[in-house]
């Protein structure tokens, strides 16, 4: 049994152990080891993607260990081709947003780093959890440092957004809690075995009707909040605006990804049937969500909100293709989670490098500023076509495919949720010539400085994946295929099983 | 012509964790009277000592199942995991003690005596078979108690805890006096295991039985402050000393949960069908309305008094779902709670601005820059109390409400975790006080004091254990209640 998992898990909290050890004044040193903890991270997660293997769809990597074995629960850790893509996607922006902090954080550095450290360990064993106490355990936990960077590095309103953040998804969760005590205590009376397992609970077919339907609606209503899915949504937002960038990275590059990642691993799996009789009402909001989310970014000044409403409309397309339950859809929705990681991430990375210049987000306060940055606006233009979906980089691929299995499923929703892709070019462009094109209207723009070394090292990696993604997806999709079809198969084959019970 | 007396069978293991806190008390009382006057603070080392040897006897005896003194005294493990949670909450409310008292001004040896006798009343309530025995124990502790509420007597504030606490508890020991009556008057005993024969005989349709009962429960009610019976918390833990608010909020508690448990399990269990509803209602008004008031709060002591409700709340959630599960998670929650409110409170009475206590939320401010340490320390107290894991505030939940679904009161667990979230924002709001918001005038500081740092620690240390390591201990905790129930 190797024990890589619980490595990479638990090498962030580690690190945040030993920032926690050095004195407050040696910034620079929290600082480097803050950083080299998540490299590590990193490297160390490297050989998960280079060991993985594609071919079949059984959790690698796995490790249990007892932990509460009256009550069955155990600390089982293990990756497949759903979850090892975002795992790497976790430790993959970690570095880049402790880079992005370096100057933008101004203040408290050495807690600053303790809890993105922590929120790294959180936000890897939500992925990784097999057991769904351990799964909850770090759910929850998560949202701890998540609270604390919004609330103590945040913007002017950051209090509000904070609380708010916190209190959406503190309900969504303990309602998801109590779902977990009923599955716990239904599969125990049904098999006669106690466990918190989610293999061995995963194999049972939860009864039909609506005790299964209220079950799905306890953790999808946990899931939709964090995505966020219309009308869930109201807490983004805030949170975006309020958060500092490395906040609004992670937010939306890793947070946001659980949502639909809970979708994936517990919902289908676990409740079958009741997936399938809700997933033209998932497709109705998600189709809402996209648009409405396109076309309430279309009018903001904020860039960061334009950016932060703009994540209502891709998450969207991501739940559409989790929930068109075919094999193009959900691959598309699982690559397009890493995409829109990668590209709004870099978005927020280049929002706030604007905003360290100018300390304004106001699209009305820039203009012109190819004459004056042009390495950061190309770099800005790429990223931008990315979250447009331009053919070639990665945007185009998960949309493509997305829209593919949407099709199958229901022609006039696919065709609507098209046209979000037309919006987005709308939003997206229309911003950046306001931004980037034209004269210089204001005379501060006039001596702002290009990309430092530290900014291209934030900004090239991304573009590699970004580029690596759009040209040669297979290397990443190819991971994934094994498990989503074994997925489908089961959820059709205990969807069947459950409809069979109820016919008898 | 020789007549043999013979003496009744005293068997002092039984009593032993008792026994130990009581001559440890009376000790204290010989040692008050000798020198040197005016330092007391050794009373509070001796009255330790004779708690850590309380807890030992209590580990030792651990597994036994004795009565004694005519049945009317047990030593089960219900009593030995009730005295494991009063000896810690007693010792450490004499840790937090010690600097407090001097820099109040009011150091004496009194107060160290009265909370051994305190502790004793509470440990003698949890071994307790008989309901007399149980008043018995409940007039030492509450006696005791009402005197500690007034301790700083110079203040108006503790003179109205004191008396509204001897007022409203006098009410509550008359309504639980006139129970036993009662029940005497309908079962023949105040024996518990003969009250539940009786119950099992048929005598549960006797009108007499039912009102005794219900006037036990206001007793009990006023005890571990639930909803109805809750109009004094909150001036009390306001007005009382910030450890002796520490001790009524935990130890008092654990002890007349511990005896109210042991009534329902061993005599009430017939009529389990009956009284599920009514602890049902009291569960979910203590767990609403203690959350809703609690939000609107701006004194810590007034706002954990009002959580302290919603707490007994979360805890009746346990007593309703009943079974091993259902009673163990309370007994848990019990220890957890200790830990994390004796730890919270304890922060807080650390905290001093311009040489006076500080208990307003605002005195928070910034805390988390000037002593992040102890900011560090509430705000993980903060979030046990929330219920947030690692911690074991969110163990002891997860097995209460776990309990509450698998007896089938799903409803009532959902109505548990709804005010969980609602909970969230008012101790979150101290966390938003201490780490986002800075002082306004003199900034209030945290006073050095070594032995009230290690209660911190030590409380701490049991919320992080319980939370990561939980499984031992509540095994304890169900094997505690599980004998009651063959």
């Amino acid at each position: 049994m190797s024990s890589v998992l619980s490595a990479v898990t638990f090498v962030p909290a580690l690190g945040a152990l030993a920032v926690f050890l050095l004195p407050r004044r040696a910034e620079g040193l929290v600082k480097v080891t803050a950083f080299l903890t998540s490299v590590v991270a990193f490297v160390a997660s490297v050989p998960l993607f280079t060991g993985f293997n594609a071919s079949t769809p059984d959790y690698q990597f796995v490790e249990q260990h007892a932990w509460m074995p009256t009550l069955g629960i155990s600390y089982h850790l293990g990756v497949d081709g759903i979850s090892l893509l975002l795992v790497l996607l976790t430790t993959f922006l970690m570095p880049l947003t402790l880079l992005a902090s370096w100057h933008s954080v101004e203040r408290r550095w050495k807690e600053f780093a303790i809890t993105m450290l922590l929120l790294e360990t959180g936000m890897l064993g939500v992925f990784v959890a097999l057991d769904l106490f351990l799964f909850y355990i770090f759910w929850e936990a998560m949202l701890i440092p998540m609270y604390l960077i919004i609330g103590i590095w945040g913007g002017p309103n950051r209090v509000y957004a904070a609380i708010k953040f916190i209190l959406y998804t503190l309900v969504g969760s303990l309602l998801m809690l109590v779902a977990i005590l009923a599955l716990y205590f239904q599969h125990g009376a049904a098999t006669g075995v106690h466990t918190f397992d989610l293999p061995i609970v995963a194999r049972w077919v939860v009864p039909g009707g609506l005790g299964q339907s209220l079950l799905f609606l306890a953790f999808a209503l946990a899931f939709a909040i964090k995505v966020p899915m219309w009308p869930f949504h109201t807490w983004l937002p805030d949170a975006h605006v309020e958060a500092p960038t490395p906040g609004s990275v992670i937010l939306a590059g890793v947070l946001l990804k659980m949502g639909t990642y809970g979708f994936l691993r517990f919902c289908m799996p676990l409740f079958p049937q009741a997936s399938l009789a809700f997933a033209p009402w998932m497709f109705t909001l998600a189709v809402i969500g996209i648009l409405y989310g396109a076309w309430v970014s279309t009018v903001q000044a904020d860039i960061k909100k334009l950016v932060a409403y703009s994540s209502v409309s891709h998450l969207g397309f991501v739940v559409l293709g989790l929930f068109t339950l075919n094999q193009q859809g959900m691959v598309g929705g699982i690559i397009q989670m890493i995409n829109h990681g990668l590209s709004t991430g870099a978005l927020f990375l280049i929002v706030g490098m604007l905003y360290e210049r100018r300390h304004t987000r106001l699209i009305a306060d820039f203009g012109g500023l190819w004459k004056v940055v042009p390495a950061l606006s190309a770099i800005f233009l790429i990223v931008t076509f990315s979250s447009i979906g331009l053919p070639g980089l990665n945007g185009f691929v998960g949309e493509f495919l997305i829209l593919v299995g949407a099709f199958q499923v229901s022609r006039p929703l696919a065709v609507v949720a098209t046209s979000g892709i037309i919006f987005a070019a709308v939003y997206m462009l229309w911003m950046y010539q306001r931004v980037i094109f034209g004269e210089v209207t204001r005379e501060e723009n006039r001596r702002l400085t290009d990309l430092s070394v530290r900014e291209w090292a934030m900004l090239v990696p991304v573009l590699v994946f970004i580029v690596w993604i759009g040209v040669y997806p297979v290397s990443f999709t190819g991971k994934t295929e094994a498990s989503v079809s074994a997925l489908i198969t089961q959820v059709q084959t205990k969807a069947a099983a459950t409809v069979a019970a109820v016919g008898q | 012509m020789t007549e043999t007396i013979t003496l009744p069978a005293v068997s002092l293991r039984v009593i032993a964790p008792a026994a130990v806190l009581a001559v440890t008390g009376f000790v204290l009382m010989l040692l008050d009277l000798l020198p040197p006057r005016g330092r007391r603070e050794h009373l509070a080392f001796v009255g330790l000592a004779g708690v850590v040897v309380a807890l030992v006897a209590a580990v030792l005896l651990w597994g036994s199942e004795a009565t004694g003194f005519q049945g009317m005294a047990v030593l089960d493990n219900l009593t030995l995991f009730a005295t494991l949670v009063i000896g810690y909450s007693t010792g450490l409310v004499l840790l937090l003690s010690i600097d407090y008292l001097k820099r109040r001004g009011m150091e004496s040896g009194e107060y160290y005596i009265l909370v051994l006798f305190a502790a004793t009343g509470m440990v003698i309530m949890a071994g307790a078979n008989d309901l007399i025995v149980v008043f018995l124990g409940l007039e030492t502790m509450s006696l005791a108690l009402y005197v500690l509420a007034g301790f700083f007597r110079t203040r108006i504030e503790a003179g109205e805890a004191s008396m509204k606490y001897f007022l409203l508890g006098a009410f509550a020991s008359g309504f639980f006096l006139y129970g036993i009556a009662l029940i005497y008057g309908a079962t023949g005993s105040t024996n518990l295991n003969k009250i539940g024969a009786a119950v099992t005989a048929g005598a549960s349709r006797d009108p007499l039985l039912l009102i005794g009962f219900a006037l036990l429960l206001v007793g009990f009610g006023f005890k571990i402050s639930a909803v109805p019976f809750h109009m004094w918390t909150a001036d009390v833990y306001e007005g009382a000393p910030t450890s002796v608010t520490a001790f009524i909020a935990t130890g008092s508690k654990a002890a007349a949960f511990a005896a109210l448990l042991r009534l329902l399990l061993v005599s009430l269990r017939p009529l389990q069908g009956e009284w599920v509803w009514l602890f049902w209602v009291l569960a979910v008004l203590s767990m609403t309305l203690g959350n809703l008031v609690a939000i609107a709060q701006q004194n810590l002591k007034r706002m954990l008094a009002y959580s302290s409700i919603a707490h007994v709340g979360y805890m009746l959630v346990g007593v309703v779902a009943g079974g091993g599960l259902g009673g163990g998670s309370v007994l848990f929650y019990l220890l957890v709670y200790t830990f994390t409110t004796a730890g919270a409170f304890g922060v807080i009475l650390l905290l001093e601005r311009g040489g006076d206590e500080a208990v307003q939320i605002g005195d928070t401010a910034g805390l988390a820059t000037r002593h992040p340490l102890a900011a560090l320390a509430l705000a993980i107290f903060l979030l046990s109390l929330v219920g947030i894991p690692p911690t074991a505030g969110f163990v002891g939940k997860f097995y209460l409400f776990g309990a509450a679904v698998r007896s089938g009161y799903l409803w009532l667990a959902v109505i548990g975790v709804l005010n969980s979230a609602a909970a969230a924002y008012y101790y979150l709001r101290v966390i938003v006080s201490m780490y986002m918001r800075e002082p306004e005038g003199t900034p209030a500081v945290i006073v050095p004091s070594f032995a009230g740092a290690l209660a911190v620690v030590v409380a701490l240390w049991g919320v992080i254990q319980l939370g990561i390591f939980p499984a031992p201990l509540f095994d304890l905790a169900q094997s505690a209640v599980l004998p009651l129930l063959r």
